[in-house]
């Protein structure tokens, strides 16, 4: 699986710290409650909703730099938005490794 | 966080300024139809709890440009239809690419004053920056292009290539110095997208490129190998164009 990074957001923010640290507090701030509505969604099997959800941490994704996760959720996002939970696992372990990294930021 | 990238782009800008941004669509409609200010360009996200983008646009009176965020690379067609969507961003958000976005931003400014596009009644999400005090520009600096969808893909037409646009039941054939290109549109709309000082519609189902005229002859006109009917209410009007000796 590909390493969650900081590569795009270092490229955004060049030598302003003050925005990369802004940036990083979003990513800490919000995905927790991002993943955890995901989860109560996916839970009460709201799919549409849940699909919402992952739309959502879709940019977190991508913010991370993870090209090739941002295609999965993709698929995700549209199994759950037909009813289907195909992918699920592999996307609660994208989720682990990103939470795994907002937390050692 | 989409919000908090385009709110530092916005501040390097010396010609932008932010005038108010938004977390929810209902403030940022209520904010558009009411400030007396009003505001140049919308940065909005197309997917939004319970409204979309297209949705905002639809909702507020006199749409700005709008220059619309999002994830999906779905919507790219649909936000084509939208006279006031200038461009279309897919997240994230680089900085060349939000560059690119504020030129073409001011570059309709320009064609609009000059009455060359309309705002089209039809935008926003999440997040929704709204800027004011775009600067009016040079007309060298304004766009120079227009894109068509031809089978899911846009093709980028430069307008001053175009010779002849012919209308066709549904569709419009445009006739250009290259190639023809066969679109289903009208000559209407795409005669929002011309310049009024290089094109003319002469006759119910054509507009031509007034500089491509190779010459005229009673009620018809000569362009490329196309000889093109000029009706008896165009004609004045044609006349008025030449620059005769």
């Amino acid at each position: 699986m590909e390493e969650p990074n900081l590569n795009y957001i270092n490229e955004l923010a060049g030598d302003d710290n003050d925005f990369r640290a802004t940036l990083i507090g979003v990513i800490k701030n919000e995905l927790p409650t991002e993943i955890n509505e995901y989860q109560d969604n996916l839970a009460a099997q709201n799919f549409n909703a849940a699909a919402d959800n992952v739309h959502k941490l879709k940019h977190k994704i991508s913010v991370m730099g993870m090209e090739q996760s941002y295609y999965l959720a993709e698929k995700f996002e549209n199994n759950l938005k037909s009813s289907s939970t195909l992918l699920q696992a592999e996307f609660g372990q994208l989720l682990m490794a990103m939470q795994g990294f907002a937390a050692s930021l | 966080m989409a919000r908090a990238i385009i709110t530092q782009m916005i501040s390097k800008d010396p010609e932008l300024k932010l005038a108010k941004e938004f977390s929810n669509a209902i403030p940022a409609i209520k904010f558009l139809n009411q400030d007396t200010e009003g505001a140049d360009l919308i940065f909005l996200d197309i997917h939004m709890p319970d409204f979309t983008g297209f949705d905002f646009i639809q909702t507020i009176r006199n749409p700005p440009a709008v220059v619309l965020i999002t994830s999906d690379k779905n919507f790219a067609t649909d936000a084509f239809e939208y006279d006031c969507i200038v461009d279309y961003i897919v997240k994230p958000i680089t900085e060349d690419r939000f560059l690119k976005a504020v030129r073409k931003a001011k570059a309709h400014r320009i064609l609009e004053s000059a009455g060359y596009a309309t705002s089209v009644a039809a935008a926003p999400t999440a997040a929704a920056p709204i800027v004011q005090d775009i600067p009016e520009y040079k007309p060298k600096d304004t766009a120079t292009e227009f894109y068509v969808n031809i089978d899911r893909r846009l093709i980028k037409i430069e307008i001053s290539s175009v010779n002849v646009v012919e209308a066709k039941g549904d569709y419009i054939h445009i006739k250009t110095e290259q190639k023809n290109y066969i679109v289903h549109s009208t000559l209407k709309k795409i005669e929002e997208k011309l310049p009024e000082t290089l094109f003319l519609k002469v006759h119910r189902t054509y507009i031509i490129n007034t500089k491509k005229i190779i010459d005229i002859e009673d009620n018809s006109v000569l362009i490329g190998k196309d000889v093109i009917p000029v009706s008896r209410a165009n004609r004045p009007e044609l006349i008025k164009r030449l620059n005769m000796l």
